[in-house]
């Protein structure tokens, strides 16, 4: 369930990245006092823990398939909120970095996803109450099924949302709710089994490990609201700020350079490269409007005779222009064939320098 | 993901490409790093339909990538392993988004068809340009970059430790998961039961040697944080790679490069 870089646009990855990274300040603040103390090597060890515990497979009851653990409960359990927001927030970039798992964009939307739900609203909120003062070995199981239910659903609620709003998908809400909340149900049931058989184990041999914030007064008296407060400001503003942004025009790059050169569509500067590609490509054009004159006219027109009959191929449709996407079919090919071609000459060559740029 | 272990061991690959000493690799990693962000923010930021003037962008990364020295048979390899997550919600696009916008011969192009290659293409782009940033920075470089552009230090410290530890643990959780082979009949994995006493064990004996490991290091100075071993030093060069890979997206989000060079083709075939 880890969202992708494809299927974000810019305003919402940089809304949960302003999120996340507002919330890894925040609990990096509030951990500077302990940092000193044995959490910063716990943090990396419990972390690579959670990779650890991905090779052991174990079965689903019920079924044949197996599955591994997600993390982000047990995480908050054993370091408390803070740390274990910075924890799934190194294994996340980690994920992203080396298993290609989500992107550098969208780490912002997984950290969010996997890491604020867990840490900050199901553990304080839900976790911790349901324990208790004197917490028992079923309450523990029933707990931690329950909390991992509610964060992966929360979670996977997430997901949908920053999907829809990319709008990068055609998938409605309706079915693409109905897509994921069941799956993150049954995965949400499963990683919780899986966090209360090892909640389990850890209780009976080493119970202060479990207990920590029980044990612990000052622990218990840490409270989230600033955390909750902070974010929700925090998301109001750059939520407003963005969608503000982005829907004021469907493109809203397009939009902020039109805003700033005060033209709906961009124009070449007087000079530079643009230009001069301009100026090349009026002195070879036979038709300075590029439309489906041209697709009649040019290669197309050898293919489009098969279909000379239909009547659609003399219409402009209505998005693209024939003439314009066979301009840009053909030109994407080319610069694609000619980026393998100066990157094989780059390295065959072993050039010291870029051509990109 | 892919199976962990195999994954770890693709991870020592990524990180010994990253030690070579290439003009990309003697790099800052903090020019690196933003250009990286930028690259992704450009290439998400066109339209759901745009195909032809996503292609311009790959000379980014195929550029670093050969500089580099890095091969491209194993970028492609980690594409391939790689999340199915965005295909999987791309292909329902084709099936929702029947609007036919093009006809290219005798074939009606529909929107859905436009948008779910688009998605391929923006997670190729997105997900080539992280790792050719890993492979050409490497993971330490990527922390210190991140430190020195402002990240929480208590953020960095996290990331460079559970480095070190991973590869620790996973020759331990191995060692568990052998174990537990060698010693069941039925060569299934374990029931949930088992698998809490066996990672329950990893985690107790991970925790332990934290906690040791942790003297060790408060003996010889650990303050909460850890220093980077290399001081960045930014050069004119990296001036130059910033600057001109922001020109370079800048002039193919709004610059229409394919489009261009497909007139000119068309024009000179005629």
């Amino acid at each position: 369930m880890h969202m992708a870089d494809a299927l974000i646009s810019p305003a919402v990855g940089g809304t949960m990245w302003v999120a996340s990274a507002g919330l890894a300040a925040y609990s990096a603040h509030r951990l500077k006092k302990e940092m000193n103390d044995t959490k910063a090597p716990l943090m990396g060890v419990v972390g690579a823990f959670v990779f650890a515990a991905q090779m052991i497979n174990f079965t689903i009851p019920g079924t044949g398939s197996s599955g591994h653990l997600g993390g982000g409960m047990i995480l908050a359990i054993l370091l408390g909120p803070y740390a274990a927001f910075l924890t799934m927030f190194s294994i996340l970039a980690v994920q992203a970095l080396f298993f290609a798992d989500g992107g550098l964009l969208a780490l912002g939307c997984n950290v969010f996803n996997l890491g604020f739900w867990p840490c900050f609203v199901v553990y304080p909120l839900l976790f911790k109450k349901m324990l208790g003062d004197k917490p028992s070995r079923g309450r523990l199981t029933f707990a931690a099924i329950l909390a991992g239910v509610v964060s992966l659903q929360l979670g996977a609620f997430g997901v949908v949302l920053q999907t829809l709003f990319s709008g990068i998908t055609e998938l409605p809400f309706g079915t693409f709710v109905l897509l994921m909340q069941p799956i993150h149900l049954a995965i949400g049931i499963v990683e919780g089994a899986v966090t209360a058989a090892l909640l389990a184990f850890v209780w009976k041999a080493r119970p202060e490990l479990v207990m920590p914030s029980v044990a612990d007064p000052a622990a218990r008296s840490a409270s989230v609201r600033p955390v909750l407060v902070t974010f929700a400001v925090m998301a109001l503003v750059t939520g407003g700020l963005f969608s503000w942004f982005a829907s004021a025009h469907p493109d809203g790059l397009e939009w902020s350079m039109g805003k700033t050169s005060g033209k709906e569509e961009l124009e070449a500067p007087a000079d530079g490269v643009h230009e001069g590609l301009a100026g090349v490509q009026k002195k070879t054009a036979f038709m300075p409007d590029y439309g489906f004159k041209a697709a009649e006219e040019g290669p197309a027109a050898q293919s489009g005779e098969k279909t000379a009959e239909s009547k659609d191929n003399v219409e402009p449709w209505p998005a693209v222009s024939a003439g314009t996407s066979l301009a840009g079919v053909v030109g994407g090919a080319i610069v694609l064939v000619l980026a393998g071609l100066i990157g094989l000459g780059l390295r065959f060559f072993g050039r010291p320098e870029r051509v990109s740029g | 993901m892919p199976r962990i272990d195999t994954a770890l061991r693709e991870i020592g690959a990524l990180d010994s490409l990253a030690a070579q000493d290439t003009p990309v690799h003697r790099l800052d990693p903090r020019a690196k790093l933003i250009a990286t962000m930028a690259f992704v923010v450009t290439a998400v930021s066109f339209p759901k339909r745009e195909v032809a003037e996503l292609m311009p962008l790959f000379l980014f990364p195929v550029a670093l990538l050969a500089v580099g020295r890095v091969p491209f048979g194993l970028i492609g390899r980690y594409l391939l392993m790689a999340s199915p997550f965005a295909v999987m919600v791309g292909i329902f696009n084709p099936l929702l988004d029947r609007e036919v916008v093009a006809h290219w011969g005798g074939l009606a192009v529909t929107g859905g068809w436009l948008s779910f290659l688009s998605i391929l293409l923006r997670f190729a782009l997105t997900v080539g340009a992280a790792l050719t940033l890993l492979a050409c920075t490497g993971y330490v470089g990527v922390c210190a970059g991140m430190g020195r552009l402002g990240a929480p230090r208590a953020l960095v410290t996290q990331f460079l430790l559970l480095y070190r530890y991973i590869f620790v643990l996973a020759d331990e959780g191995a060692r568990t998961v052998r174990a537990h082979a060698l010693r069941s009949d039925s060569g299934r994995p374990a029931t949930v039961r088992v698998w809490g006493s066996m990672a329950g064990h990893l985690l107790l004996r991970a925790h332990d040697r934290g906690l040791r490991v942790h003297s060790a290091m408060l003996a010889r100075g650990f303050d909460g944080s850890i220093q980077p071993l290399r001081c960045l030093r930014w050069a004119w060069a990296d001036t130059a790679f910033l600057v001109g890979s922001l020109a370079f997206f800048a002039l193919v989000r709004f610059g229409h490069l394919s489009e261009l060079l497909g007139r000119c083709a068309l024009e000179t075939l005629h």
